[in-house]
């Protein structure tokens, strides 16, 4: 497990039928770019965060595929329809492996 | 920003208050701050003081006025799981004792301050519960763990105007900061008032000069996505002018730091600010 | 011709421009060719992505960038002055509600940020911002 990696969403706890809503993501991840060399002047190898899913009740909403030049602790704000109750699920794939996941309820009237 | 002006400006050796801080108003979530005030009585040569988010380009003020877009919000996060780590031989978590990390509101407002005759920083009062109370080892006086605490707790201050003593026992330790504050040091033999008194609202370069307050610290700065400690800042202000940096934790930048707090008195906290 | 100093100064400094003007498209060219690769050479209509990214970038570590292309399958973003221009490609699914998204990115020099969106009809549509990136003022 990449060590110090944090998940941090915002969903609305709560929405009317039909209703854009803003999902904004924050995920605490170094984001080794590959281009940074080492005081022994060694290229540092990538690794980073190159995948990132946000799935509602099993239905896509955004699937991103990140290259390095996205910023350290990988920032992103998308908009969903929820059409029912139900839980929103992200997931963020590590280049090491790892798989990150948080999960955020919403009532939908 | 048109650039003819300024060019114009800088070969008439005009460097003036050609990009003083903007008029910018801050809430967060909604709360207003106090980015702006009279500067106090001590601060001869400076009528107003601002707060580095003034001199922030839009984007950037705009990362402070929400928590969740507020990078360094996933560092309290941290904080608040530290918070709560039992670590040490008494097998203690900060909240063992300090069972509400609000009611740690206001301190980030008084320090420095002096305990029993010595001068605290809030990072020796972490160290000082972690060592003599929790039996564990003392966090690095910059580093992510630390950091992260000391946001949290400097957080629940937020919106509170500074306040740091400067009188009494304080008195020695404040003339000293000062003192500092007006030596010139390094390789480009400079003070820090050389840029934060004599040139704040200039262009250093590409940066946009602050009058360097610490109402914000922690800091989540953009250069490098973390939160940097005051410390932190000074020593890396020191190696930008060539000088061999204090110690962080030592006496002169906790000196530094208790002058610097009193210039920004009534300057609203805002930890964990956003910077460049 | 006689080899004097004076020729030598002209053939070297002659040579020397003639690298440096060699070598100045190098990314740009490569974020052509990864332009092509994703619309395999298709034309690039304009107007329909709003790209939103600062004029000048604070700090070229973190540069809040916005997308915008109502009726977009997929947007990627390039930047062509980055060493890999490649940025990131936003999929929306059946849920997605607006055809956008927001994110902070690295760009390493000043240089033109490119927004490429495949639309629903299979075409592509791009926009292009500039963004100066500086160097702050302490070297710090």
């Amino acid at each position: 497990m990449a060590s110090g990696v944090k998940p941090r969403v915002k969903v609305p706890k709560t929405a009317a039928a039909g209703d854009t809503i803003t999902i904004k993501t924050l995920i605490s991840h170094k984001m080794e770019s590959g281009q940074r060399k080492d005081d022994d002047g060694n290229v540092i190898p990538r690794s980073i965060i190159n995948r990132f899913t946000c799935d509602f009740n099993g239905q896509n909403v955004i699937d991103i595929a990140l290259e390095p030049a996205i910023s350290t602790n990988p920032y992103f704000q998308f908009e969903a329809i929820a059409p029912e109750s139900g839980e929103f699920k992200f997931t963020w794939y590590d280049d090491d492996g790892d798989v990150y996941e948080t999960t955020k309820k919403i009532e939908v009237s | 920003m048109n650039l003819k002006p300024w060019m114009t400006l800088a070969v008439a050796g005009f460097a003036g208050m050609a990009f003083a801080q903007d008029s910018n108003t801050l809430a967060i979530e909604g709360d207003a701050f106090v980015t702006e005030t009279a500067a106090p009585a001590h601060m001869e040569n400076v009528d107003t003081i601002y707060s580095g988010w003034r001199f922030r380009s839009s984007e950037t003020q705009a990362l402070e006025t929400d928590d969740f877009d507020n990078p360094a919000f996933v560092f309290v996060d941290q904080g608040i799981d530290l918070f709560d780590k039992v670590e040490g031989t008494e097998n203690k978590s900060c909240s063992s004792c300090h069972e509400n990390v609000e009611d740690f509101a206001g301190l980030r407002t008084q320090l420095p301050r002096v305990d029993d005759g010595e001068l605290v920083t809030m990072e020796n009062l972490v160290n000082e519960c972690r060592t003599e109370r929790m039996g564990a080892e003392p966090w690095k006086y910059s580093g992510g763990q630390m950091t992260a605490v000391t946001a949290l707790i400097g957080l629940q201050s937020r919106g509170m105007p500074m306040d740091v003593a400067i009188d009494g026992d304080a008195a020695p330790f404040w003339e000293k900061g000062k003192e500092l504050y007006y030596t010139r040091v390094g390789q480009l033999d400079m003070s820090c008032s050389n840029c934060h008194e004599d040139n704040y609202g200039v262009m250093i370069r590409a940066d946009h000069l602050s009058q360097g307050q610490i109402n914000g610290f922690p800091t989540y700065r953009l250069k490098n996505a973390k939160l940097n400690s005051i410390h932190g800042r000074f020593k890396g202000c020191m190696k930008n002018i060539r000088a061999t940096p204090f110690k962080e934790g030592g006496a002169e930048f906790k000196a530094l730091e208790l002058y610097l707090a009193s210039r920004g008195q009534g300057l609203s906290v805002e930890t964990p600010s956003v910077r460049n | 011709m006689k080899l004097t100093r004076r020729n030598l100064l002209i053939l070297s400094s002659a040579s020397v421009a003639a690298t440096a003007m060699g070598s100045l498209p190098a990314f740009a060219t490569l974020t052509d060719d990864a332009i092509a690769e994703l619309t395999g050479g298709a034309e690039l209509g304009e107007g329909a992505i709003t790209l939103t990214a600062p004029e000048i970038a604070e700090n070229g570590n973190t540069v809040p960038i916005e997308v915008s292309a109502p009726g977009a399958v997929a947007i990627t973003l390039f930047a062509d002055g980055n060493p890999v221009p490649n940025v990131a490609t936003f999929n929306f699914g059946p849920l997605s509600a607006e055809r956008s998204a927001s994110t902070r990115i690295r760009l390493a020099t000043t240089q033109n940020v490119v927004a490429v969106a495949k639309m629903e009809d299979g075409s592509f549509q791009m926009a292009k911002a500039n963004v100066k990136v500086t160097i702050g003022g302490c070297g710090g």
